[in-house]
């Protein structure tokens, strides 16, 4: 039987807690980095720990950028974590400017190192954080996820998409509103790990794996 | 004011979750996947698992442990014990660990903390500093289990490790630790408002009010505690909630 979800493997990020949480939600996941596998997926999960520069350098070194384009095509559900969320867009500035996938168009860039006070905060963002959906954007990812809902974060630059309507919910950090959720069509990325994230990460992957 | 995160910190020797008094003196407490998957299933925000002992053996104990907790915990997960190379830390992230927590390693050779940072990320690379006051207003860093010096003042050392990439700083009071008589909030409040990354108070949490103490003058950026947690003198659900009365940004667990 073909898996249910294939994860990119490009050598980068925390892939096993990624096939567990998938496991956990009670679907056959696959670890690959084959092109063919990743093109004709039924599903795909691009993961991601780590900067810009060098997850684009693993996915070209490895052949696998046209396959990713190969599958957004066939407009089955995509989903981008923390890094592959960032990844999905145009262009970074993180040591850069790196171009991206450019499935989303928009840039990545660093999080203000100020916070709500006018005062110098941490840089990266780490930590629990709540997912404050935007207006109208209750479905999909973020179903039945209650008023409380938080996510684990560890990231030092954001997303920022050229459309406000492709983020689908923030998260607010000392006052500085970063885009917890986005989405164009079948495509989904979020900057936190929902496989990190306990039992509302998990929803959150479970309403993936059942997004049709 | 940052999210503060609620971390159990699980100090193991073989199979058993143990407890010690300023790191030594163990007691052996229980089997550590049972305490890990309770503490989850809780609503911790963060494990930190720490081999004290940590030879080549332990430490292949210590992925399988990790493997196993991984299968069940979904949150981030530290390991802490041993480490000593990028090999190291290859295999236990493979494993499900998500950071690394280093110590001695680092203080031999500070260049691993920029190998570890350059190949799996800043967030990735947690420095350890196992500290000891040892004049007013002074701590220097120690090893295994607090008992040899390095001859670091503990800020110069967190300094010198986050410029070579150190994400996050573990500092925990050799001098409370186990002692359940407070956090060392002037050593905290020391190293966390004059550096740029997140530090993990631990060592010394007795009472709801030492949580107030480490995060209101300690200025913690996180808690880790053990033997609160441990021995139930504590409740989560009962930490969570004092914290969240006292207005502190913490994660309001939803199951």
């Amino acid at each position: 039987m073909p898996p249910d979800v294939v994860v990119v493997d490009y050598g980068m990020g925390n892939v096993a807690s990624v096939l567990r949480a998938v496991a956990a939600c009670g679907a056959k996941p696959a670890l690959s980095g084959d092109r063919q596998s990743v093109a004709t997926a039924s599903r795909l999960i691009l993961p991601g720990v780590g900067a810009f520069r060098d997850g684009m350098d693993e996915l070209r070194r490895r052949g696998l950028i046209e396959p990713i384009h190969a599958f957004v095509g066939t407009r089955r559900p995509f989903l981008g974590i923390c890094l592959g969320m960032q990844m999905m867009l145009s262009v970074s500035e993180e040591f850069g400017p790196v171009p991206g996938l450019g499935l989303i168009g928009g840039n990545v860039v660093a999080i203000p190192d100020r916070g709500r006070d006018g005062q110098p905060h941490k840089v990266p963002h780490v930590g629990w954080n709540r997912i404050i959906p935007r207006n109208g954007c209750a479905g999909a990812l973020l179903e039945g996820l209650g008023p409380d809902a938080s996510a684990y974060f560890v990231h030092s630059y954001a997303a920022a998409p050229d459309s406000p309507g492709s983020i689908v919910a923030d998260c607010d950090y000392d006052g500085c509103r970063i885009p917890a959720v986005i989405r164009s069509g079948a495509l989904h990325g979020c900057q936190f790990h929902p496989e990190k994230s306990g039992p509302t990460g998990l929803r959150i992957l479970h309403n993936f794996l059942a997004f049709s | 004011m940052p999210n503060i995160r609620l971390i159990a910190r699980l100090d193991v020797k073989g199979p058993n979750l143990i407890k010690g008094i300023h790191l030594e003196g163990v007691r052996v407490v229980g089997d550590p996947g049972e305490f890990a998957r309770d503490y989850y299933e809780q609503g911790i925000d963060e494990l930190i698992y720490a081999d004290a002992v940590a030879s080549l053996y332990q430490r292949q104990n210590l992925v399988e442990m990790v493997r196993r907790a991984s299968e069940a915990v979904f949150v981030p997960m530290t390991v802490a014990g041993g480490i000593r190379c990028v090999a190291d830390v290859e295999e236990l992230l493979r494993a499900g660990a998500d950071k690394v927590a280093i110590n001695t390693a680092a203080a031999r050779r500070p260049a691993l903390i920029a190998e570890i940072a350059r190949r799996f990320g800043a967030q990735c690379m947690v420095l350890s500093i196992e500290a000891k006051q040892v004049a007013p207003g002074r701590w220097e860093a120690h090893t295994d289990g607090g008992r040899e010096p390095t001859g670091f003042e503990v800020l110069e050392w967190a300094r010198r490790a986050i410029d070579l990439g150190a994400g996050e700083i573990l500092l925990t009071s050799v001098d409370r630790e186990g002692t359940r008589a407070g956090f060392d909030c002037e050593l905290v409040r020391r190293v966390a408002t004059a550096v740029p990354v997140p530090v993990i108070a631990s060592g010394g949490m007795g009472s709801l009010e030492h949580l107030r103490e480490v995060i209101e003058h300690g200025r913690a950026d996180a808690v880790a505690f053990a033997d609160v947690l441990h021995y139930r003198r504590l409740s989560l659900a009962g930490i969570r909630s004092f914290a969240l009365e006292a207005g502190y940004c913490v994660r309001r667990h939803a199951a």
